[in-house]
C-alpha cells in the first residue's frame, strides 16, 4: 500500500511541493481501520441491496477541522474549508465517472445535518436517501501542510468499509480527491480507476503565428491536463507545429512530432526534469506519429527516410532501428498491443486506408477493417482486447471499435460533426477523441459504450488526445 | 508659342555645346541669354544625350502574373513567396497523382527555376480536412514527391527541391466545402534560397 501511494507520488511531483513529497513518504500513507471492528466482519465491500444494481453512495462536503492544537471549538480557517469542499465535489465527480456506484446527487444532501466529526453520522437520515455508503472526510491543518482522513461507512451496519489517511501540501486539493477515488474503485471493486491520469493533446489555443514564414500560419503547441480537463497546461514553446503527443507508460515523458527543425522530427519531452530528446535527430525524410512500447523502452513511428512512409520501431534514444513494413502503400499510425507483441497500423495497399495488423517483428501482416477509409487505430488495455479507430462514414468521420476476438465492430459516435483521434483510458473504459461537434475541434470523452459523453477543452482548436497509462 | 520651340530647341543646343565643351575653360555664349522656361520631364528626357533605349517588356515564362524579372532578382524571400512566380498544383480527392492541369502548371514552374537557377525551393504537400489527420500527413508527403519527382523528371536538380508534409495542419481555405477543399489540395512551393 505504501508503494502505490509512492509510486503515486512520484508521478504528481508537478503537482504536489517537494515538501509535500516528503511529508507522504516519511509518514505511513495508509493506516489501519481507525474503528474497532467486529471479528465477524468477512466483507468490507458495499453492495446494493437491490440485486444487479450499483451501491448508491453519498458523498458530502468534507468536514473542515480547526488547526491540530488549536481548541476544539475554534473555526478552521479559509483555506481549509475551502479545501474541504473542493475535495468532497472532486470525488464525487471521480467516483460517479467509472460509474461503479450510484451517486446520489449532491443537492438533495442540503436535508442531511452535516456532520460535524466522524462520530456524529445521520446514518438514519441517508438511510432515508437510500444510500448504501457514505464516504465522511475531514481535512485538518498541521505543523507541515494537511492531514485527510477518510472513511467508507456501510450505511445499513454503520460500519467502517473504507478507512485512509493521507497527508501532504494543501496546494492541490484535487489530487486528494483523485487519489481517494482511485484507491476506494481499487479497495470497493477492484478496479484501477483513472482520476489520476492525464491527458496530453495540441492546440492552437495561444493563437500565435508562425515566425519569419511566407505564409500567416498559426502554431500547435502540446499541452497536458488532469482526465476532467482541469489543470491545463502548456509542454512546448517553440512556436511551431507540435502535434501528435503521446505519454510514456510511466506518464513522465511524451513522445510527439514536431516541425521546429523544419522537416517534422521526433522529440521527447521529460516534463518533469525539463530535458528535450531527438531521437530521429538524424534520420531523414519525415518522422512522425511516435507509440511507445508498452515498456516504455521502445518507440515505433512512421517515417519517409526510405522514400515512402514505413513503420520502423527505434529504441527511446533512436537506436537499433529497424523496418517493420516494406510497401509501395502509405503506412502510418502504429499503435502497440497491450502486451507489446504486436502493432496495429494503417495501410493503403489496398487502394483505401485501412486498419492493419502485424507482429513486433513485422512479420504477420493482415487487414483488418474493411471500411471505406480507416486510421488512427488504438488498442485498449486489457481485459479488453479492442481496437479503436476513425472511419469516414459520410461527409465526416465516426470513432468505431473493433473486438479483436470476434471481429465485431461497434459505433461509438453518430455522425455529430467530426469525430478523429481516439485514445482509451488506461483501463479501457473510456476513451478521448476529438470532435467538431461544439463548433471547433475539441477534446471530449466518452464512456466505452458511447454513453457519458464530456466536453474536456473549450478555448481553441484541440485535436490528437492521448491517456496516461 | 513658336519663341518656346525656339528656346527648347536652342537649349538643347546649347546644352549639348556646354557637354562637347566640357573640358574647357570657358563656355563662351552663355550668359547673356535669357532664362529658358522650367523644362518639363520629357523635354529634360529628350535633352540627356545619348538618351538609352527604354527597355523592352520581356515575354516572361510565366503566363497568368507576369512578374518582371528585376522585381524577382530584388524581392526578398518572404516578398517572393508572397506572389511567388511558382504556383501551386493542385490534386484529386485522396490522390496523389498530377492531373494534366497540374503538369502544365508545373511545365512552367520548372521554367522559373531554369531561369533562377539559383534557387532552392521547399515542396509543400497539402491535404483537404476530410482525411485523417494522420494518414493526411503521409498523404501530403506522397503528394510533395510526386511533384518533386515531375520536376526532376523535367531536368531540374534533385537537391535544389525539398519535400515536407503538413498534412490538413496549414489549409489555406478555411471553408468546409469542396470549393474550399480543392485549394487545400496541393503542392504549394516555397522558395527557401536565392
Amino acid at each position: 500500500m505504501k508503494r502505490t501511494l509512492l509510486v503515486m507520488g512520484a508521478a504528481s511531483l508537478v503537482l504536489v511541493s517537494v515538501a509535500a513529497q516528503q511529508q507522504q513518504q516519511s509518514q505511513p500513507a495508509g493506516q489501519p481501520p481507525l474503528q474497532p471492528q467486529q471479528p465477524t466482519e468477512i466483507s468490507t465491500t458495499i453492495s446494493s441491496d437491490q440485486a444487479g444494481l450499483p451501491p448508491r453512495f453519498a458523498v458530502p462536503d468534507f468536514i473542515g477541522l480547526a488547526a491540530e492544537g488549536a481548541a476544539s471549538s475554534a473555526k478552521p480557517d479559509a483555506e481549509v474549508a475551502d479545501a474541504a469542499r473542493t475535495i468532497g465535489r472532486v470525488l464525487w465527480d471521480d467516483l460517479n465517472f467509472e460509474r461503479e456506484f450510484a451517486l446520489i446527487p449532491r443537492d438533495v444532501y442540503a436535508t442531511v445535518p452535516a456532520a460535524k466529526s466522524v462520530t456524529d453520522v445521520p446514518f438514519d437520515r441517508w438511510r432515508e436517501l437510500n444510500a448504501d455508503g457514505v464516504i465522511v472526510g475531514t481535512v485538518r491543518k498541521t505543523a507541515t501542510g494537511v492531514r485527510v482522513e477518510v472513511r467508507l461507512f456501510n450505511v445499513r451496519s454503520q460500519q467502517m468499509a473504507f478507512g485512509r489517511e493521507y497527508s501532504g501540501s494543501i496546494a492541490n486539493a484535487r489530487l486528494y480527491a483523485h487519489t481517494i477515488s482511485d484507491d476506494i474503485h481499487q479497495q470497493q471493486r477492484a478496479l484501477r480507476g483513472v482520476a489520476r491520469t492525464k491527458l496530453t493533446f495540441n492546440s492552437d489555443r495561444d493563437g500565435e503565428r508562425l515566425g519569419g514564414t511566407v505564409e500567416n500560419r498559426g502554431v500547435k503547441e502540446i499541452y497536458i491536463a488532469d482526465y476532467d480537463g482541469e489543470n491545463q497546461r502548456r509542454v512546448t514553446t517553440q512556436r511551431s507545429l507540435n502535434i501528435t503527443s503521446t505519454w510514456s507508460p510511466d506518464a513522465r515523458s511524451i513522445a510527439y512530432t514536431s516541425y521546429r527543425r523544419g522537416p517534422p522530427q521526433i522529440f521527447v519531452s521529460n516534463i518533469y526534469q525539463g530535458t528535450l530528446e531527438e531521437p530521429t535527430k538524424n534520420g531523414a525524410g519525415q518522422n512522425w506519429l511516435p507509440a511507445w512500447s508498452p515498456d516504455g523502452t521502445r518507440l515505433a513511428f512512421a517515417s519517409t527516410r526510405d522514400g515512402n512512409s514505413e513503420i520502423y520501431v527505434m529504441d527511446r534514444d533512436g537506436s537499433n532501428l529497424r523496418r517493420l513494413t516494406n510497401n509501395p502503400a502509405i503506412d502510418v499510425s502504429p499503435t502497440w498491443s497491450p502486451s507489446g507483441t504486436q502493432i496495429a497500423f494503417n495501410s493503403d495497399r489496398t487502394g483505401t486506408p485501412q486498419i492493419w495488423i502485424m507482429g513486433a517483428d513485422g512479420l504477420q501482416q493482415r487487414q483488418l477493417t474493411h471500411e471505406p477509409y480507416a486510421d488512427r487505430p488504438t488498442w485498449s488495455a486489457a481485459p479488453f482486447n479492442e481496437i479503436a479507430y476513425t472511419a469516414r462514414t459520410g461527409p465526416g468521420n465516426d470513432i468505431k471499435i473493433l473486438e479483436l476476438a470476434t471481429g465485431a465492430v461497434r459505433q461509438l459516435t453518430f455522425g455529430e460533426g467530426s469525430n478523429e483521434s481516439p485514445a482509451f483510458a488506461p483501463n479501457g473504459r473510456h476513451l478521448a477523441f476529438m470532435s467538431t461537434r461544439a463548433g471547433k475541434a475539441q477534446i471530449f470523452t466518452v464512456a466505452r459504450d458511447g454513453k457519458d459523453l464530456r466536453q474536456v477543452t473549450k478555448t481553441g482548436n484541440n485535436y490528437q488526445p492521448d491517456w496516461s497509462k | 508659342m513658336r519663341s518656346r520651340v525656339m528656346s527648347g530647341a536652342a537649349m538643347a543646343l546649347l546644352l549639348s555645346v556646354m557637354a562637347a565643351g566640357c573640358g574647357e575653360k570657358k563656355p563662351p555664349v552663355a550668359r547673356p541669354l535669357p532664362p529658358p522656361p522650367p523644362p518639363t520631364p520629357s523635354a529634360a528626357a529628350t535633352a540627356r544625350p545619348p538618351s538609352p533605349p527604354q527597355p523592352v517588356a520581356e515575354p516572361t515564362v510565366v503566363p497568368p502574373e507576369p512578374i518582371r524579372d528585376n522585381a524577382i532578382a530584388s524581392a526578398s524571400l518572404d516578398e517572393l513567396n508572397r506572389s511567388s512566380p511558382l504556383k501551386p498544383a493542385f490534386f484529386e480527392y485522396d490522390s496523389s497523382e498530377l492531373t494534366t492541369e497540374a503538369q502544365q502548371v508545373l511545365n512552367g514552374n520548372a521554367g522559373v527555376l531554369r531561369k533562377f537557377s539559383s534557387w532552392t525551393v521547399t515542396i509543400e504537400g497539402h491535404c483537404d480536412e476530410r482525411g485523417t489527420a494522420e494518414y493526411n500527413l503521409a498523404l501530403g508527403e506522397r503528394r510533395a514527391v510526386t511533384t518533386r519527382a515531375y520536376l526532376i523528371s523535367l531536368g531540374i536538380a534533385a537537391d535544389r527541391l525539398r519535400t515536407v508534409s503538413y498534412g490538413k495542419e496549414f489549409p489555406f481555405e478555411p471553408g468546409h466545402e469542396e470549393s474550399a477543399y480543392s485549394k487545400n489540395r496541393r503542392a504549394h512551393f516555397v522558395v527557401t534560397a536565392k
